[in-house]
């Protein structure tokens, strides 16, 4: 089969990759490009395991090729801490013990990440509609909620009152 | 309560600092059997039958053997050179690695496919041709025992599919109470095939040193050293040499007791790279998961339970179909081919028991396995709390009321229960009272009878479970012969800092973190100061593995009696640097003082730095212990759970509005990765209740084989889960723990059964089988006359 060349941005960072165009675009992310932080559960767009962003939209990337990403920009857990450390959702998922196992954690993350550009405070219910094509075998999903919460709650908080102005 | 001895700083037992294993998965950094690439790997994917019971006629490999790029076809015949065609089960069975002849179930591995891509590989496998000549499929276990039925293992030299017969308890003892009581109630069971569907799947990379004759397998185990040793007897006719051979389980994405089991691919991927002398990796996908890998329950039961006006239950007989497909490789231990199942007294004083189990083989793959449950106390429990329920309802008493009243009382523990456990403590009384005060029971039963005044269908389901976990003792417990010891090796450094290293392997259960905290707690070395590794066998103590919630009562009791001799040694030490006797030396964590001289301190880390730079001549020096501890008795961790359920008369639909579990597991080493193993455990176990099965069709076709048919609960279907506790600790467990991380799957499934039950039984409904989906739930509301 004839590969091709197709050029991303992951994580903000440009990348190029040889690839069959048939080549899943998880496969891609793991193997060519090397970050294992995606991971495979089913293969058939069920479990989210292989949740990414493409162009700040969640994607399976399982149910992608490597060659329709061609020109995309994608995000991957790798991508997901900034400069001064965990993302308030990495944060959350660590201080509620939204993790166990950690096989699901990547894409539920993300996905919960996309959330986060979406919904400014989500309901319970919402917080479950919005996870509920990541399959977590481990939590109950309990804790995944409350991490979800978290993440909204830092980063949603109302602003601290002005302290005291002037010399009162 | 939760108390605690350590600061927070130190993190001992009862704290919930963050888990040590986080930051890695939560960057994308953990390190899983997928993540595992070595320079020069092949990729292996393996051929599967589509038919039940087959023979295979022929495999032409010729044009996968043309795809460039694929380097071999492996069949059963290649294997069968070697010796290695066949191997054992956990059971003491036997299993096919690759077939010679006959295929005996669907998704049977034919041949394997070894090739430098994965593209290529999974392209090849389309290219091999197989003929196969069908042959009669025999599915039901029940039509498996008649005579003439279709011979599953020829090979046994048996003219039956009967594998073992099992009994325990006194027959004639137990008819004689059935007789006498006043009503005797009667139910079938059934409890279908189940997958745990962890959401990694199985895989392994093999690499053989063909220059050291060292094998390296890194393999989605949870008992590494077993499988190695295992592997050396398997193979040890064909040169592999226990000392060459290391297991390495990565870090695993859920196990649940589906990774116990030795798989054929396994195998393949060791032969393979043995005979190639190049890295092998295979990974399983969904599909070959769910079809192929080991099932648990199929379970057919026939349960008899009597019981007296008064509410007094007197004896419990039950008789079980074991459906174990066509190999029995379940992974009990080998005393009890029906593993723990006659725990079936349950929380109750029954005086009298008698149980029968028979296990079948069918044209199935190998089942009894697990589902977060190894040992058949789900089955057990499923029985006895169905039952008691039965009883309660026919005798027009209150669920909560029959059970009061028959719990075995606090103080009788410990209790000997009439088929043989000796339970090491329990209050169930207070764990049922404090599960109905948290929903809520009275009022929730007033509002019932308004609903049902109504014509709506409102349920409240107990289940008041003990579980029988932390195997076990060498006496009675064994797998293949290995005695059910678990281990711990702890070191300090010089600095104060420490190495654990343990036998068991963690899948999620946060072991990096407990086994700190044991560590922490004991010593009085921070946590965040103490690394635990498990999983290599070529560095860590020897053990049985993670299942059957064995961890904390076997390898954690290990860490503590590790400790505790590091402790020993260390107030020698102390005794020296102080120039004080040992008996004056008082011990807090972290510290030796002098009796009535506060000033006069040692810490753990002057004490270890001595032990290298300083120790008293004659002693040797270091600071390190190892334990292989040998649990007196097993841990019976329990709990009442209580669901609250509405009923959609026109879909069927079953609505969990509530479930409040309160657990006891005894003392608690962290109260959140405590609550975290209740929630995964409660949602593992409505899984099964309201959604999960894999069945067949006459024909052996698997009927649950993806995750478009297998319906592993999301965030939407999972209710919000109300945990609270008691504690009532074990006497025996050096710090007092039990063990948890089943006890939710096993007490879940029957109160939701139960509840359901509860809604329905006034319209003659005395039983439902699960998966209680809207299909069976609105055929059961029909032929009871329930309209939409
Ligand atoms: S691997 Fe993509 S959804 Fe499961
Ligand atoms: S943490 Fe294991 S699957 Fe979610």
């Amino acid at each position: 089969m004839t590969s091709r060349e197709i050029h991303l941005t992951v994580n903000g960072e440009a990348r190029t990759a040889t690839v069959e165009p048939r080549l899943l675009l998880v496969h891609c992310i793991r193997e060519n490009l090397g970050l294992t932080g995606t991971h495979v559960g089913c293969e058939t767009s069920h479990c989210g395991a292989c949740t990414i962003h493409v162009d700040d939209t969640p994607v399976k990337s399982c149910t992608m090729f490597a060659v329709q990403a061609d020109g995309k920009s994608i995000t991957t857990v790798e991508g997901l801490a900034g400069p001064g450390g965990l993302s308030p959702v990495q944060e959350g998922f660590w201080e509620e013990h939204g993790l166990q196992c950690g096989f699901c954690t990547p894409g539920m993350m993300m996905t919960a990440t996309a959330l986060m550009r979406e919904v400014a405070t989500p309901s319970e219910a919402e917080i479950r509609e919005a996870i509920s094509g990541n399959l977590c075998r481990c939590t109950g999903y309990v804790n995944i909620v409350k991490a979800i919460q978290y993440a909204h709650a830092k980063v949603h908080a109302p602003a601290p009152a002005l302290a005291h102005q002037g010399g009162e | 309560m939760v108390t605690t001895r350590t600061t927070p700083e130190i993190g001992g037992m009862g704290h919930s600092p963050r888990r040590k294993e986080d930051p890695r998965f939560l960057q994308g950094k953990g390190n899983y059997i997928e993540d595992v690439k070595l320079p020069g790997m092949l990729w292996m994917d393996i051929v599967r039958s589509p038919y039940a019971h087959a023979k295979i006629v022929s495999i032409d490999a010729s044009k996968a053997l043309a795809i460039p790029g694929v380097l071999a076809v492996i069949t059963g015949k290649d294997l069968e050179k070697y010796g290695l065609h066949w191997m054992p089960t956990l059971m003491s069975d036997t299993q096919m690695v690759l077939p010679t002849d006959t295929v005996k179930y669907q998704a049977q591995e034919v041949c394997a496919v070894i090739a430098t891509e994965r593209y290529i590989a999974a392209d090849a496998i389309q290219a091999v041709e197989v003929e196969y000549e069908e042959l009669p499929v025999v599915v039901d276990p029940f039509k498996s025992m008649q005579p003439g039925a279709t011979l599953v293992r020829p090979d046994k030299g048996k003219d039956t599919n009967h594998i073992w017969h099992w009994e325990v308890g006194d027959a004639a003892a137990t008819d004689a109470m059935l007789q006498a009581s006043d009503v005797v109630v009667k139910e079938h069971i059934y409890l279908p095939r189940i997958h745990v569907a962890s959401i990694e799947t199985c895989g392994c990379v093999a690499s053989f040193d063909k220059i050291e004759g060292k094998l390296t397998v890194w393999m989605t185990t949870q008992a590494p050293h077993a499988i190695r040793t295992v592997l050396a007897l398997v193979a040890g006719h064909v040169g592999l040499s226990e000392e060459k051979i290391r297991v390495i389980s990565p870090d695993i994405g859920g196990g649940f007791g589906g990774k116990v089991p030795v798989y054929p691919g396994y195998v393949i991927a060791i032969a393979a790279s043995v005979l190639i002398g190049k890295p092998v990796k295979w990974i399983e996908d969904r599909m070959e998961n769910l079809q192929a890998d080991s099932f648990a329950r199929d379970y057919h039961t026939t349960a008899e339970l009597g019981v007296n006006r008064d509410g007094t239950l007197t004896g419990l007989r039950i008789k079980t179909l074991a459906d174990h497909g066509y190999a029995d490789a379940a992974a009990n231990p080998s005393k009890f081919p029906a593993g723990l199942y006659h725990i079936c007294t349950g929380s109750y004083d029954l005086k009298g028991a008698h149980v029968e189990v028979d296990g079948v083989y069918t044209n199935k793959p190998p089942g009894g396995v697990a589902y977060r449950c190894s040992f058949r106390v789900t089955e057990a429990v499923h029985a006895i709390e169905r039952m008691v329920d039965i009883a309660a309802h026919e005798i027009g008493m209150d669920p909560a009321a029959i059970r009061m009243k028959n719990f075995i009382e606090a103080d009788a523990f410990p209790y000997k229960s009439v088929l043989g456990w000796e339970y090491d403590s329990g209050n169930y009384h207070l764990a049922l009272r404090k599960a109905m005060d948290i929903i809520g029971y009275e009022d929730l039963r007033r509002e019932q009878l308004e609903k049902r005044a109504r014509g709506e269908l409102m349920g409240i389901g107990i289940c008041s479970f003990t579980e029988i976990v932390g195997a076990g003792p060498s006496k009675d417990f064994d797998i293949l012969g290995i005695k059910m010891f678990d281990s711990a090796e702890i070191r300090i450094h010089p600095t104060g800092k420490a190495i654990a290293r343990f036998g068991t392997k963690s899948q999620g259960q946060g072991h990096e973190t407990t086994y700190a905290q044991i560590v922490a707690e004991e010593l009085g070395i921070p946590m965040a100061h103490v690394q635990v590794e498990e999983g290599d066998t070529d560095t860590a103590p020897y053990g049985l593995g993670t299942y059957a919630s064995r961890s904390t009562p076997t390898s954690g009791a290990a860490a503590a009696m590790a400790a505790r001799k590091i402790r020993d040694k260390a107030r020698k030490i102390a005794a020296y640097l102080l120039e004080a006797d040992e008996e004056d030396l008082e011990w807090e964590p972290g510290r030796f003082s002098v009796r009535g001289n506060p000033e006069a301190v040692k810490t753990i880390q002057e004490i270890a730095f001595a032990a290298y730079t300083n120790h008293p001549q004659g002693m040797e020096a270091g600071l390190e212990a190892t334990h292989y501890y040998d649990p007196p008795n097993l841990t019976y961790p329990f709990g009442s759970y209580i669901c609250v359920v509405d009923i959609d008369k026109g879909t069927g639909q079953v609505h969990v509005r509530r479930f409040v579990a309160v657990d006891d597991c005894g003392n608690i080493i962290n109260p959140k990765i405590v609550d975290g193993q209740v929630h995964g455990g409660l949602t593992m176990g409505i899984a099964p209740a309201l959604y999960e099965e894999i069945s067949y069709d006459e024909a052996g076709n698997c009927l649950g084989g993806s995750f478009i048919d297998y319906l592993v609960p999301t965030a939407v279907e999972t209710p919000h889960w109300e945990t609270d506790k008691t504690i009532t600790p074990s006497p025996h467990h050096p710090f007092g723990a039990k063990g948890v991380g089943e006890s939710a799957t096993v007490g879940a499934p029957p109160a939701i059964v139960n509840a359901v039950v509860d809604a329905l039984w006034h319209v003659g409904v005395r039983h439902v089988d699960i998966p209680m989906t809207p299909a069976r739930i609105w055929k059961v509301l029909r032929d009871h006359g329930v309209e939409g």
